[in-house]
């Protein structure tokens, strides 16, 4: 019955000093995720769904797909839309409301890296220029938060595509209790790693207590041919080129072990 | 949602083909293959499935999964809201945007969600003593990643292990199932495919039940239904909740490390 993993100011500086021996609480290295799982398919409602666990952090991700009007900008493509609920239900700190900004950064984060990866084909999604074609909404909750909330929802966000199934379309209405073998054309693989530096130290995959420490993170996301789509530097303190360069070696080299993860 | 219009229609066609025995327009076979009228789909509940939360629990029934999670007793903000003489509950009940049976429902509350979130409270309380805990709060969160009617229901039955799972003084458990008839037949637990039935007219009763004296603390109904038919599908309704308070305890236990009886 573990709630609130707030540590006083002598516990942080314990935890600073044991990162920087290299020492972790749960006795990981610093390079180290804690285990990493997925589940396909966990809610029949969606297109495509999935659940990741890393530890005990617990992440779903849902995809859904309509039809609408293209954006008069780009005729004969469909259009991505990604959006991230941190639920009350998986966290003491995470209230009801409108979305925090922290569900927005976690949102766009995960958005731009399926969108800048160009993982979906989005002119393959197009059932008539002008006028047609599928929206593919993926919507991530989380369910139980015990720290990099990140590196899951990325995960749960590609592997809920990878999942995905057509319904059914007559060219006037959806049947959604009809779903085809057609998935979605995913032509890349983008997966996400967030690296965090405390003091300084750096290290991936925080725990709760070690989220409290943290001066600065970066969140690396990279295709599986090893070139990177998207990055995001958070939190307060800034980084030096020679540390984002370390960090982003050590991102794509964790991003190529999560990607192992993913089913082909 | 079914549209009465339809429902008197073949109601009316229903009464002249039992008279001249041409059409049997009955609901005679349930469409998800269920052998009994009054049987429920298979359930299954499991409880402590979310570590961070004080209390937590599964509950599925058929394709209708509900997750629950208790938060409290804690300090209740806005302060207005506090009461000197005991603890309030309060409880959210909140739809996946991909749980629906159609297109992405938006993220948030909705009419529809608050009204859900309110007659849950009103089923819950009464089982509750929260004296002990005066100006705090008991949050139930309650999450459906995915669902095929019922969805109410399947969420008390999972509060209602959370909030035992939370250590919160309970008289009993609670638990809920959706009573009703199709076209000429009295069902427990009507999926998507019964509630929309179209030949014949459908009553949807969402019923919850408290463990220690049987009352009813939930019951509402759309639909049209004769005052015979709705005693019917109370007293049905009772023998299956009897059923969900096994699976309760048994998951409770299971959690516990309680050796059965």
């Amino acid at each position: 019955m573990s709630q609130t993993f707030r540590i006083n100011e002598a516990q942080k500086k314990h935890l600073l000093d044991s990162l920087k021996k290299g020492v972790r609480f749960d006795g990981r290295k610093l390079d180290q995720h804690r285990e990493v799982s997925i589940e396909y398919s966990i809610s029949k409602s969606a297109e495509g769904s999935a659940r990741v666990r890393i530890g005990e952090t617990e992440v779903i991700a849902g995809v859904k797909l309509s039809i609408d009007k293209p954006y008069a900008d780009s005729p004969d493509e469909g259009s991505l839309m990604v959006d991230a609920q941190l639920l009350p239900l998986s966290s003491p700190e995470f209230e009801l409301g409108p979305p925090s900004i922290e569900a927005i950064e976690l949102a766009r984060v995960v958005d731009r890296g399926i969108r800048e990866a160009k993982a979906i084909d989005t002119k393959k999604l197009c059932v008539k220029e002008g006028e047609k074609v599928w929206i593919v909404s993926i919507d991530i909750c989380t369910i139980n938060n015990a720290g990099n909330l990140f590196d899951a929802s990325a995960l749960a966000a590609i592997a809920a595509l990878k999942d995905a199934r057509f319904p059914e379309y007559d060219g006037v209405s959806i049947d959604y209790k009809k779903h085809s073998d057609k998935k979605l054309p995913l032509t890349k693989i983008p997966v996400a790693v967030t690296v965090f530096k405390a003091g300084s130290t750096l290290f991936i995959d925080p725990s709760l207590y070690e989220e409290q420490v943290i001066d600065a993170r970066l969140t690396v996301t990279m295709m599986q041919n090893g070139e990177l789509c998207a990055l995001q530097k958070g939190e307060a303190k800034p980084l030096s080129i020679e540390e984002i360069n370390q960090m982003i070696d050590l991102g794509i080299s964790k991003a190529k072990e999560l990607t192992k993860h993913i089913q082909k | 949602m079914t549209a009465t219009k339809t429902h008197t229609l073949k109601r009316a066609d229903l009464k002249k083909s039992s008279t001249e025995g041409l059409i049997p327009m009955t609901y005679d076979k349930r469409m998800d293959g269920r052998k009994r009228f009054e049987e429920m789909r298979p359930i299954s509940a499991k409880v402590g499935i979310i570590p961070r939360a004080h209390g937590s629990a599964m509950f599925q029934i058929g394709k209708t999964i509900a997750y629950a999670a208790v938060y409290g007793p804690r300090e209740l903000h806005p302060k207005f809201m506090q009461n000197p003489k005991t603890g309030i509950l309060r409880c959210n009940y909140s739809m996946m945007p991909f749980s629906g049976s159609g297109e992405r429902v938006r993220p948030g509350s909705n009419r529809r969600a608050k009204e859900i979130s309110m007659v849950t409270e009103n089923a819950l309380a009464p089982v509750l003593d929260l004296t002990e805990f005066p100006n705090a709060v008991v949050d139930v969160f309650i999450e459906l990643p995915q669902t095929d009617a019922g969805s109410r229901c399947a969420g008390i039955c999972a509060a209602s292990m959370a909030l035992a799972d939370a250590g919160i003084p309970m008289k009993g458990l609670v638990a809920a199932v959706s009573a009703g008839r199709v076209d000429d037949k009295i069902v427990i637990d009507l999926d998507y495919n019964e509630e929309a039935y179209e030949h014949g007219p459908v009553a949807d009763i969402p019923i919850a039940m408290l463990q220690h004296t049987n009352e009813i603390s939930l019951l509402q109904m759309d639909g049209e239904i004769s005052k015979e038919q709705l005693k019917q599908a109370l007293e049905t309704a009772k023998k299956s909740m009897a059923q969900i308070f096994e699976v309760q305890t048994a998951a409770l236990k299971e959690k516990y490390n309680v050796k059965a009886r």
